[in-house]
């Protein structure tokens, strides 16, 4: 018998929008904790800002995002770094660091005036370095990395704040599949660790493979929200991105794996 | 699970200090630099305390901080040179920092305290001052000052919308700058002659007018918001990741924002309201500064070095290499383009 | 193509309106009269010799800062770029300064010569720094060499007319930028170059679109980049350098109208150079009127005329701009 997970993260009645655009409207969604939440749909259906608002980038014009039972916005923005990590989709790296200087600024939710560099600081990094392979370029500048190796250094950047719960905007962007499925599965093992995640992608089958729990929305609004297993159906699929095609079990992990259906048949050599 | 042993590559030398409830992290090669053109300046400030129509030695300007030398030779080392040469020094470093805030904020290393308004309102203040009132160095020192922060605020209220973004300031900065500019070239060039050259002499920059009643208020401010740096700097770091990573690790935007740049401005402004605008020091040394210390970013401290060493060397070179003393601003600006050119030569030459 | 036609059509209003007022009254007969029959009557001694050369002036300036700062925001991909961001006005200026304090010069059609020279000198030697790199010059690099350069131009010439007020007050003058005392014989020897400057940024029009998307793209797409850059530089150089020889240094103008013309017309060089050919010296004209109006009969030069035009337009501009560019 399931009973309702208990969640410290969700939004309630929220509308949130740019300057005069609303994006959503009367949204709700509670993020199951302990969860690998993965908010999926088709371009500008609000994903992004769902999770810009629930990380407080965004404040919604209507309701309000909950934390640990009280608003968010109620909390002082340290405190809030400390439960919660972001890896946002726009960031700069300030010409000439290197990539151990940035990983070591996102201790600073940790750090006081004159604590700059305590020994869990150094601990933090190096934990953080090691777990996304980026422990030999820690001397390097983060100008004179790929593309790849940028964006790794960015997720250690935020692994290094040690958060129990982390939002993830689009963190495979730029990799190549090994290296995706890398960070799917480091991210897998901090969720088994305890962590509760939340990411936005766009690789549906990665979605399906990894993800404990789905979000799929489409034009501001939550169409379908469960397990992979349960709500990953073609009809989903045609529902949400107007796709039709064929899901089939993943041979590798049996979860749900979407075939499209396009117009190019396969050639036959 | 224990975390691996070993130190982390930093990419150059670092030196950890951890004692009690202090644990801090600085780079090695900022650090020397910072030492360095400490001492640089020291030195350079002991020369200044020599020459002069009383040329004095080394050691007899030593003696005088000792407590070993009385009249003439006291009264001219610590009554006249000393609060110049202090100045020099002092807002050198006040320009170096509030360059290096701007640079930072605007992620734009052509900003400095000039794009906020802050030197074309003080020198329109000033002008009206002069020729309208007629001049006197303490209503010039208030026109100036107020000319630079009623210029400034303008210019930070019409750049808000939701926020301070860098691009509108420095838009909105040339704006204002360029009207007050309009307005500071029509009253010079209306103006009686002897009238407009006081006014341009005092539009260039000097350190002559800075006596111990001048140098101490300015002073005061420099130190207080020194001290609100060694606080706010750390959000300034933050910042330059962008505003989302800075937001999410905790910062908080528009307050840091807003204190960084009241703390820039104070210190031009009382800067430019003691010396006149004094050109280049604060655009140039955070620039000339990084490419010393091969740091990330923009750094403050560095930049305040520097800036320092900068001013008290033109100063000398302003007042001593000509037959006759030119403002100080006119050196440091043909020192900071020069050295900017040769920067640039320079760098490119190596990337070849 | 219609709002081409309407800009000359404001162009020609503005030129209307600037042989029509000024310290002298005239009416439109008198205007007529000057235009058609002269017959050496004072008005039409005001309308042919002052006025019409003046007016000349203007469309001249107005075209050469219009055009090159069309040129320079698109060399240095810097939207708040202006011609006097490669460092003309400061080098026109040190020239200028040195021509009185040397050579004696003290009237308009001797500064020419001198503020010519000076801002060609400039222009090459910001580009020589500028691109002492690899693919020619890099819109980074060039800006700061701009700056720098014009630091110490402004710096040493700010010396010298400080220790010599006969200098400062000659150049007290000429630094407003005014179209006073400009007769043909400032404005013809220049023209040439004038028209020469807006054909080579005509023809590099294509390629600075272009070079608009980025180093890479643009290569890739055919664009020859160090010849573009080259041209262009030539083409700002004299552009510039002749606004500026005639009536000094004006600001805002080079920012600001290209931005006009690229909002009602969009990004595209091939159509924002004619409109800022058109465009600019309407604008100028106006503020030149402006300043013969507004303290009449006292005069205030247009280039602080437009200073006071410019901002407040930049400003609202950049306020109700929803993204960061402009």
């Amino acid at each position: 018998m399931t009973t309702a997970p208990e969640f410290r993260l969700g939004a309630d009645a929220v509308t949130v929008g740019y300057d005069r655009r609303i994006i959503s409207r009367d949204l709700s969604v509670q993020i199951p904790d302990g969860s690998f939440t993965v908010i999926v749909g088709p371009n500008a259906c609000g994903k992004s800002t769902l999770l810009r608002s629930l990380s407080r980038l965004i404040t919604p014009t209507a309701g309000q995002v909950v934390l640990d039972g009280r608003s968010i916005a109620s909390f002082k923005s340290k405190e809030v770094a400390q439960v919660l990590g972001l890896l946002p989709q726009t960031a700069l790296a300030p010409d000439g660091i290197t990539v151990a200087d940035l990983v070591a600024r996102g201790r600073h939710p940790h750090q006081g005036l004159m604590r700059r560099w305590s020994v869990a600081d150094e601990d933090a990094v190096l934990a953080a370095m090691a777990a996304t392979g980026i422990t030999d370029l820690s001397g390097r500048l983060v100008d004179e990395l790929s593309g790849g190796q940028r964006q790794r250094v960015w997720v250690a950047m935020v692994l290094a704040q040690q958060t129990p719960l982390l939002l993830l905007d689009e963190p495979t962007t730029f990799l190549d599949i090994a290296h995706q499925i890398d960070l799917m599965e480091l991210f897998t093992d901090l969720n088994e660790q305890g962590s509760t995640l939340v990411a936005v992608l766009h690789d549906l089958n990665q979605a399906a493979r990894y993800g404990t729990h789905l979000i799929a929305m489409k034009d501001g609004r939550i169409v379908a929200e469960g397990a992979p297993a349960e709500i990953v159906t073609a009809e989903l699929v045609e529902e949400v991105f107007g796709l039709s095609c064929l899901v089939v079990p993943d041979p590798v992990t049996g979860t749900p794996s979407v075939a499209p259906i396009g117009r190019v048949r396969v050639r036959a050599s | 699970m224990s975390a691996p042993a070993g130190r982390i590559d930093f990419g150059a030398r670092v030196i950890v200090v951890r004692r009690g409830p202090v644990a801090l992290r600085f780079r090695m090669r900022t650090a020397l630099v910072c030492l360095a053109l400490g001492a640089a300046t020291l030195a350079v400030s002991l020369v200044a305390l020599c020459l002069g129509d009383l040329p004095l030695s080394v050691p007899e300007v030593i003696s005088v901080f000792l407590g070993r030398q009385s009249g003439i030779v006291e009264t001219v080392v610590l009554d006249w040179r000393l609060p110049r040469v202090l100045g020099a020094a002092v807002f050198g470093a006040a320009l170096g920092v509030s360059g290096a805030i701007f640079q930072s904020m605007t992620r734009n290393p052509l900003a400095s305290p000039d794009i906020i308004g802050l030197t074309a309102g003080s020198y329109a203040g000033a002008l009206i001052v002069i020729i309208v009132l007629g001049g006197g160095t303490l209503p010039i020192t208030i026109g100036a000052l107020l000319g630079g922060l009623v210029a400034a605020a303008l210019v930070y209220l019409l750049a808000y919308r939701q926020g301070v973004q860098g691009f509108r300031l420095i838009i909105v900065g040339i704006g204002i700058s360029a009207m007050l500019g309009a307005l500071s070239t029509y009253l010079v060039l209306r103006a009686r002659l002897e009238v407009a050259m006081t006014a341009a002499i005092w539009g260039a920059g000097s350190l002559n007018p800075v006596g111990w009643p001048q140098l101490l208020p300015p002073l005061v401010v420099i130190v207080l918001v020194f001290v609100a740096l060694t606080v706010l700097v750390t959000p300034l770091r933050q910042l330059e990741l962008g505003d989302d990573a800075a937001s999410s690790l905790g910062t908080r935007l528009e307050p840091a924002r807003l204190g960084l740049v009241v703390c820039a401005v104070a210190l031009t402004a009382v800067v430019t309201a003691a010396a006149g605008p004094i050109a280049f020091v604060a655009l140039a040394a955070p620039q000339i500064a990084r490419r010393l210390t091969r740091s990330a970013g923009v750094a403050l401290a560095p930049s305040g070095f520097l800036g320092a060493f900068v001013l008290a060397g033109s100063d000398i070179v302003a007042q001593h290499a000509l037959a006759m003393p030119l403002p100080v601003g006119v050196v440091t600006v043909v020192i900071g383009g020069g050295y900017l050119i040769w920067l640039l030569i320079h760098e490119a030459r190596r990337r070849l | 193509m219609l709002g081409l036609l309407a800009a000359i059509a404001a162009l020609i209003l503005a030129v209307i309106l600037s042989i029509l007022f000024g310290s002298r009254q005239l009416s439109a007969e008198e205007l007529v009269h000057a235009l058609t029959a002269a017959t050496g009557t004072s008005a039409d001694q005001v309308v042919l010799d002052l006025r019409v050369p003046r007016t000349l002036a203007g469309i001249v300036v107005g075209a050469g800062l219009g055009v090159s700062g069309a040129v320079v925001q698109a060399l240095t991909r810097n939207p708040i770029g202006d011609p006097g961001i490669l460092g003309v006005n400061a080098g026109a200026g040190l020239f200028v300064a040195l021509g009185v304090a040397l050579f004696g010069a003290s009237v308009p059609a001797e500064y020419l010569y001198f503020a010519f020279a000076g801002a060609l000198v400039a222009t090459v030697l910001v580009y020589l720094i500028g691109s002492a790199g690899r693919s020619g010059a890099d819109p980074v690099r060039l800006t700061l060499a701009g700056v720098a350069l014009a630091a110490v131009c402004t710096g040493i010439t700010t010396g010298m007319t400080l220790l010599d007020p006969l200098t400062f007050n000659k150049l007290r003058g000429w630094s407003a930028g005014s179209f006073v005392e400009r007769g043909y014989d400032v404005v013809l020897p220049v023209l040439p170059f004038a028209v020469l400057g807006v054909a080579l940024a005509l023809a590099s029009a294509r390629s600075l679109n272009t070079m608009g998307l980025g180093d890479e793209l643009a290569f890739s797409l055919g664009t020859h980049l160090i010849r573009t850059r080259v041209v262009s530089v030539i083409s700002i150089t004299l552009l510039a350098g002749s606004a500026t020889a005639i009536a000094g240094p004006i600001g805002f103008v080079g920012l600001m109208v290209p931005h006009i013309a690229r909002w009602i017309v969009g990004p595209d060089q091939r159509w924002i150079i004619p409109y800022s050919v058109v465009l600019a010296p309407t604008v100028l004209l106006v503020s030149d009127v402006i300043g013969r109006l507004i303290l009449w009969p006292s005069e205030v030069p247009v280039g602080i005329v437009t200073a006071f035009v410019g901002a407040p337009v930049l400003i609202y501009l950049v306020r109700r701009a929803k993204s960061s560019t402009l």
